[in-house]
């Protein structure tokens, strides 16, 4: 363990901010330089949620191994479980019924529009406002309950399979769905009149974190963080899966590249994903939900990979098969470990104070970065 | 409006003798403490992963842990008297737990939530890094089962705890007897 | 272009080297020692622009390890993958994070996990593990008796 506050030799503080630290949310350990105020260094030191799942997915079946990846990055857990579901699918050249499809997309973007709530009220509480917690998740207990209809589950849903979803939508479902978008549309207002345009929230938001295109790149970010910083980055747009290239939806991207573009882009894509809700849920044609696949899955000698887009980024999935019922190696390129390297390269030369909220509008989420 | 006011389930501890003037009370020391221990328990949160989630939506407004006195949810380990692990632990961060446990001042109490911090859970076989149970590194009051519970059941597990506390004896004075009687 | 095209190109530029069209992806295998003249020429190539270095990792196969990069192009958005072998007794290779910063943790976790050695990098530490860690744990000969329950 680190000793708490120690001096480098040119008489620079060394402090750590974590791994149970209020700023945080979860467990990072973030060791920081400081001169005087000023942040000089800053270096991540993770693994305090390192769970060894690709140790643990070389012995689990293409059926089981899943379930793990709900629990790696669960805000969106959803569209893990996709990644996952689609590799094997392209593996063994499954056709999925265009309903599975259907319901694929609206509970991904339902999961999107849940993570960017819960997101909206832990960086508001990072910048010291609690009201916007307790707004975010009065409507994210709305979606949760649709989830829990369905799915059976409030958070780590397990509910895409290889071939389609594990069970039919409820009744309620289509119903509830439509009551939670008008309802919705008006929220996604009060959360703008209720922060975006407070003086205090923009004045630390705005010119702060600032990431060029280039180094955007450089650093591999992606997904909010990437496309408030002006690289087209949507893999539902650049890469299309599942039904996405059939939707009519923008891809968000500001080019403002500091905290507060991060944020826009957020909140756009919120309106965003109702749209393509919208769009979907008159229209779930009928049909089967699971496509007959065989027991035991044996995924054919070779390499795989798939690319989604998670609430947080470019979530990759790199399977490699002997031919086996499990994966020789699998690899989870998380979104949240490549936009935390670029964090040092934002924060430094800020003043501590705003290292939290540089922080807050990346959206990390430890156990997807530590896998 | 009507509004109904509803006794508190667990009245005072002690009874009330009618005087002139007012009344006089009889109750035991021990028990007034309990009493207003188990009434004010302030939560350390210390979420690792997915728990912490429903951790966090049971102090929002849907659930609301506050009902039951558990409002002030404190990230430093010197002003809570519950810890609530809300994740798993691994390897590298059991010696971060045990200093956080030590720095709480006593009372203090523990609660595993979900299985993870009850037994590994999920992450039990073929994994070099997770500890299976949090109970390996502290003692453990309450667990609660789940992966990972709903709010219900972590709002049950507090109000066990508080059962727990009201019922007597913190876990040094259990120890403090046995010690007392040889064991 | 194309893939077949691009494979085409990329051929052309190293004719020692071998291309095929994988699953999803054509996959360049190459020496080790050419690493970062290859990632620099497919890097600074206008006409291939692979700017983004999307996923970087390692495979054992007990006899030797593969490194296994996986390039994209932000302006083109065409995807290559780089493989190379290395030596599981000493594994060594150079580091690629002057070229692309992401790679600077990525490389970190391989070193952690797979004990390949980054050279010239800034500082090439366990990320993941303590620092006291025995062991590489995603190497397929790896063995834990008192932390890993087999199933």
């Amino acid at each position: 363990m680190f000793e708490q506050v120690s001096t480098s030799e040119n008489g620079e503080l060394v402090i750590n901010v974590g791994p149970q630290h209020p700023a945080t949310h979860g467990v990072l350990h973030l060791l920081i330089t400081l001169n005087g105020e000023t942040v000089t260094k800053l270096e991540p030191n993770l693994g305090y949620i390192h769970r060894s799942i690709e140790k643990m997915c070389e012995s689990l079946s293409y059926r089981q191994f899943i379930y793990t990846t709900s629990r790696m990055d669960y805000l969106s857990s959803h569209i893990n479980n996709h990644a996952c579901a689609l590799t094997v699918e392209s593996a063994l050249q499954i056709e999925i019924p265009e309903r599975a499809e259907y319901i694929r997309v609206i509970m991904s973007e339902l999961t999107r529009m849940a993570s960017h709530q819960l997101w909206w009220g832990a960086m508001a509480m990072d910048l010291g406002a609690l009201s916007p917690f307790f707004y975010a998740f009065r409507e994210r207990e709305s979606i949760n309950d649709i989830m829990e209809e369905t799915c059976g589950a409030r958070l780590t849903m397990n509910y895409f399979v290889p071939g389609g979803v594990m069970y039919d939508l409820h009744p309620n479902f289509v119903a509830k769905v439509k009551e939670f978008i008008v309802f919705f549309k008006s929220k996604i207002d009060e959360y703008d009149e209720l922060l975006t345009g407070n003086i205090i929230f923009q004045n630390r938001m705005k010119n702060i974190g600032i990431i060029s295109k280039e180094d955007a790149i450089s650093y591999g970010c992606t997904g909010p963080t990437a496309r408030g910083s002006g690289v087209s980055c949507d893999i539902r747009k650049i890469y299309p899966y599942s039904i996405y290239q059939k939707l009519d939806f923008d891809e968000v991207i500001e080019h403002g590249c500091d905290s507060f573009s991060r944020y826009q882009v957020r909140m756009k894509e919120m309106r965003q994903s109702l749209k393509i809700i919208e769009q979907l849920i008159d229209n779930i044609p009928k049909g089967e939900f699971q496509a007959k696949t065989k027991a035991v899955l044996k995924l054919p000698k070779g390499e795989f990979y798939t690319r989604v887009e998670t609430a947080r980024g470019e979530l990759g999935v790199y399977i490699v098969s002997e031919g086996g019922t499990s994966p020789y190696r699998i690899k989870f390129r998380s979104p949240g470990f490549s936009n935390l390297s670029a964090l040092e390269h934002m924060v430094k030369g800020h003043k501590i104070g705003d290292l939290v909220a540089i922080m807050g509008t990346l959206d990390l989420v430890i156990p997807d970065i530590d896998r | 409006m009507d509004v109904k006011i509803t006794p508190p389930s667990e009245p005072f501890p002690g009874t009330v003798h009618p005087t002139d003037g007012g009344g006089v009370l009889v109750s035991s020391l021990d028990e007034v403490i309990n009493w207003a221990r188990s009434n004010s328990l302030w939560p350390l949160v210390f979420g690792t992963s997915c728990c912490a989630i429903e951790m966090m939506s049971t102090a929002a407004a849907k659930y609301d842990f506050s009902r039951f006195g558990f409002e002030v949810a404190r990230a430093t380990p010197r002003q809570a008297d519950v810890i609530i692990i809300a994740g798993t632990i691994v390897n590298k961060m059991a010696p971060v737990l045990k200093r956080l446990f030590d720095q709480m001042p006593d009372p203090k109490y523990v609660i595993a939530m979900g299985a993870c911090a009850t037994s590994g859970g999920p992450f039990f076989y073929n994994t070099y890094s997770v500890v299976k149970g949090a109970d390996h590194i502290i003692p453990v009051d309450v667990y609660v089962a789940g992966c990972p519970p709903r709010p219900e059941a972590l709002l049950h597990a507090l109000i066990t705890l508080q059962e727990k506390i009201k019922s007597g004896l913190t876990r040094d004075q259990i120890r403090g007897e046995m010690k007392a009687h040889g064991n | 272009m194309g893939t077949e095209e691009l494979i085409q190109s990329i051929q052309s530029m190293f004719p020692d080297a071998s291309i095929n069209m994988g699953n999803n992806f054509p996959e360049l295998v190459i020496e080790k020692d050419s690493l970062l003249s290859v990632l620099n020429q497919l890097k600074s190539e206008p006409t291939l622009a692979f700017d983004y270095l999307f996923c970087e990792t390692c495979v054992d196969w007990k006899s030797h390890l593969t490194m296994v990069y996986h390039l994209d192009s932000t302006r083109f958005r065409h995807n290559l993958v780089i493989k190379t072998n290395l030596d599981a007794q000493a594994p060594e290779i150079e580091s690629a994070c002057h070229l692309y910063r992401t790679a600077e943790l990525h490389e970190r976790e391989i070193f952690d996990l797979f004990g390949v050695k980054f050279l010239n990098h800034p500082h090439l530490r366990r990320i993941l593990l303590t620092d006291d860690w025995k062991g590489h744990p995603l190497r397929k000969d790896y063995d834990d008796p008192i932390n890993m329950i087999k199933l």
